[in-house]
């Protein structure tokens, strides 16, 4: 098991920072009266462990025993679909990417049955049932209007939790029938925090000094520390404070690409990128992280006078990828547009 | 017919109304706050209404002069537009038989034309049932039913269109109440068969009135500002105001004694600066909530950066020369500590294009960026990176002028 998941820690008061954010949480939990909520935040910041914890104040250890469920949903068009659905006895889980069109039949039905059911349990501490929405910022605009809906109706058996990077893309009725829950990234002490503290647990020789360029080295994302961490006690005997961390291997090849427009920036230099570009995209590396991470790679390196307009282009390309079709046009006018100004 | 013009009655009903409304005395805590306040506080006859006399009072004399016109509500969100239509409702049936005779569709809800005519149809083609004779002499009971389309703004042109057949074909025994934000979305020949009425955003004195009454009501404790925050970051939207106070009451629900000390006030943040805590064997966490609602708490439930952040932001955005470095890591913490790239946005442009000491000249140029920015983040593009490309520019604006 990864270290990730071995040492998730399980209950609020476990958790290793934002004591501010469990407290609330689990005066939430314990209130009689758990609103909906939408929790957001950066990747990596740790929203699911602290709602997997937040379900467990609310439910007790029971809503761990999770089972995967397969159920049938119809479409209008009356169409059988099946998908599988992650749930405990007290809550039931959806990601949008799972269900793909179909989020507002997935999302309506099983809400609809959620509402419409009393929780079995006699036993069980609250009377309604955990619905959580992972990526909620991916489901489409018929399905947050489904979601509006029932959230409208006030239900006894139903509470929603939302999870999103963003608010940006929740439709406004909906955030405001939420409760707003930020989720900052660790801060780099934080991070420091945490991995010195699985050593501990691991009974790993402790090296704060690494620890930190981990966190540096991870942009603030706990899930890529803990993954670094782990892969550099994988690989090396011996731990020193210095000692190369090595980057995803998606991340490599970017840094290669930026290594070579500024290298050359004569216009022959976009035949020798291309096809590490399609490369990325064949390895789903999304458009948006190719294009964000080369434009960073590049402001790392270039003259100050230079990175206002690399930052410009970089943005200007990155908005085209979503208004566009094409990825592979926009992300190659980036490089041209950066070889040009290079030249200068 | 005639009790229905008469403002004796009327009146009577009203205050019957708001009889049932007043608070029961015996409460307990646990249930009460199951049950939304905006629901729970929702006016509950005309008179409770507030801010909107004029509205209102155009209102009164309507019903008082002619038979029930088809009615257009029109105004920004929270105002008040669903709560007094549904207090007219209750005035002209009494709370009994109004289940009968209103009927509530949301528009965004079902939004299939057919799907509205349909429903429309069945519910109109139901026969009115007769008043009882205790439920005539205190209500005026008209003939007719109402049907409230709310949030027809939402409705396409066709269905709008469509719409208008149809309240032709029940204008005998229907009357429609459209609600909207902006009246313009509603197609003329729709907007011109009704009468029209306008809710204003709620002015400061009402709606701190309001809101002091349900604190008062809920026993809530609350600091010194935190009503004036509400109303600050729910620009006039009462709806969001009340649903902020008892989001925020329901975080400082004392049911841990509080030990921490009150001054920790990052209310629902990350990033509390808490020193660095041994990680000992678990659990190490006592963990309680001060019992007193805070300005920052208010501040975090709406998602608003701290003050000192964006100012923090904007020295850095002044400074001569321009610093990449110190912008980019500034935008950097912003981006990881998860505050929404519409809010820092919201804020810069409040502190930049209302402050005197930015030239007008700068000024012009910057506003064009926040329109380019807001476009690209409402297509979905990268937060972060656009932030960054805001902030290179109004520097880069800054440095010039
Ligand atoms: N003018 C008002 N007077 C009193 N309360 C109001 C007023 N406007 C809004 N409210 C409060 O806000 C809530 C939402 O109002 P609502 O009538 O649904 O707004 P709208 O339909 O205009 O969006 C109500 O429950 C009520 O508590
Ligand atoms: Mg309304």
């Amino acid at each position: 098991m990864l270290f990730l998941d071995k040492h998730r820690p399980r209950a609020l008061e476990n958790l290793d920072y934002h004591d501010g954010l469990s407290a609330r949480l689990k005066a939430l939990a314990n209130s009689g009266d758990f609103p909906h909520l939408l929790v957001y935040g950066p990747s990596g910041a740790g929203k699911k462990t602290r709602i997997v914890a937040t379900l467990r104040a609310l439910f007790g250890p029971g809503v761990e025993k999770i089972k995967i469920d397969s159920r049938i949903f119809t479409t209008t068009s009356n169409r059988k679909l099946e998908f599988n659905i992650v749930a405990s006895v007290y809550h039931l889980e959806i990601t949008p990417s799972d269900v793909g069109n179909y989020d507002r039949v997935v999302v309506q039905s099983l809400l609809k049955e959620v509402a419409q059911t009393q929780q079995l349990d006699l036993n069980a501490r609250q009377r309604f049932k955990v619905v959580v929405i992972n990526e909620a910022d991916q489901l489409s605009r018929d399905a947050q209007a489904a979601l509006r809906r029932t959230m409208e109706k006030y239900s006894p058996n139903l509470r929603l939790i939302l999870i999103a990077n963003s608010t940006a893309n929740i439709i406004a009725p909906i955030r405001s029938r939420t409760l707003l829950v930020r989720v900052a990234a660790p801060r780099h002490d934080e991070i420091v925090k945490v991995l010195t503290h699985v050593a501990e647990l691991e009974m790993l020789e402790s090296n704060p000094g690494l620890y930190r360029r981990i966190a540096e080295e991870s942009g603030r994302n706990l899930r890529r520390a803990l993954m670094m961490f782990e892969s550099i006690y994988a690989q090396n005997d011996t731990i020193t404070a210095s000692m190369p961390i090595q980057p995803p291997d998606y991340d490599a090849l970017i840094q290669t690409i930026a290594d070579e427009l500024l290298a050359d920036h004569t216009p022959a230099r976009i035949l020798l990128v291309r096809p590490k570009l399609y490369d990325l995209l064949t390895h789903c590396i999304t458009a948006t992280t190719i294009l964000k991470s080369l434009t960073f790679k590049l402001l790392m390196k270039v003259d100050d006078a230079l990175k206002a307009e690399i930052v410009k282009w970089g943005a200007h390309y990155e908005h085209r990828l979503h208004v566009g079709s094409k990825v592979i046009f926009h992300l190659e006018a980036f490089v041209a547009k950066v070889l040009r100004i290079l030249e200068r | 017919m005639a009790a229905f013009f008469d403002i004796a009655a009327r009146r009577a009903a009203a205050q019957a109304a708001a009889a049932d409304a007043a608070p029961t005395t015996s409460r307990s805590k646990d249930t009460d706050r199951i049950v939304p306040w905006v629901e729970k506080y929702r006016p509950k006859s005309l008179l409770d209404v507030t801010a909107q006399d004029h509205t209102i009072s155009v209102l009164r004399r309507t019903l008082q002069s002619a038979n029930l016109p088809h009615m257009l509500f029109y105004g920004p969100p929270g105002t008040g537009k669903t709560s007094t239509i549904l207090a007219l409702a209750k005035e002209l049936y009494g709370p009994e038989l109004m289940k009968t005779r209103v009927l509530e569709l949301n528009a965004s809800d079902e939004r299939g034309i057919s799907i509205v005519r349909e429903k429309v149809k069945n519910f109109a083609r139901v026969a009115v049932s007769n008043p009882t004779s205790e439920q005539s002499k205190k209500y005026p009971c008209p003939p007719y039913k109402i049907i409230i389309l709310d949030e027809a703004d939402s409705m396409t042109q066709d269905a709008q269109s469509a719409l208008r057949r149809t309240m032709e074909t029940y204008s005998k025994i229907t009357r429609f109440c459209l609600i909207c934000n902006y009246v313009t979305r509603i197609i003329d020949p729709l907007a011109s068969r009704c009468s029209k009425f306008r809710f204003k955003s709620l002015d400061e004195g009402s709606a701190r009135e309001r809101l002091v009454g349900i604190a008062e009501r809920e026993e809530v404790k609350y600091e010194e500002g935190v009503v004036e925050a509400l109303i600050r970051v729910s620009d006039g939207d009462l709806r969001k105001a009340i649903t902020y106070l008892q989001s925020a009451a329901k975080l400082h629900n004392p049911i841990t004694p509080s030990t921490k000390k009150d001054d920790e006030d990052d209310i629902m943040s990350g990033n509390e600066h808490a020193p660095p805590q041994s990680s000992t064997s678990s659990p190490k966490l006592d963990l309680a909530v001060p019992t007193t609602i805070t300005v920052r708490s208010i501040e975090e439930i709406a998602g608003v950066i701290p003050t000192d952040t964006i100012t923090t932001l904007i020295s850095a955005l002044e400074l001569k020369p321009s610093s990449f470095k110190g912008i980019s890591k500034i935008v950097s913490e912003l981006v990881a500590d998860g505050w929404s790239a519409g809010q820092v946005v919201l804020q810069l442009y409040q502190s930049l294009v209302f402050n005197d000491e930015v030239p007008s000249k700068a000024k012009n140029e910057i506003v064009m960026y926040f329109s380019e920015i807001d476009k690209r983040l409402a297509d979905g593009s990268d937060e972060h990176l656009q932030i960054l490309d805001l902030c290179l520019k109004i520097s880069g604006i800054l440095g010039r002028n």
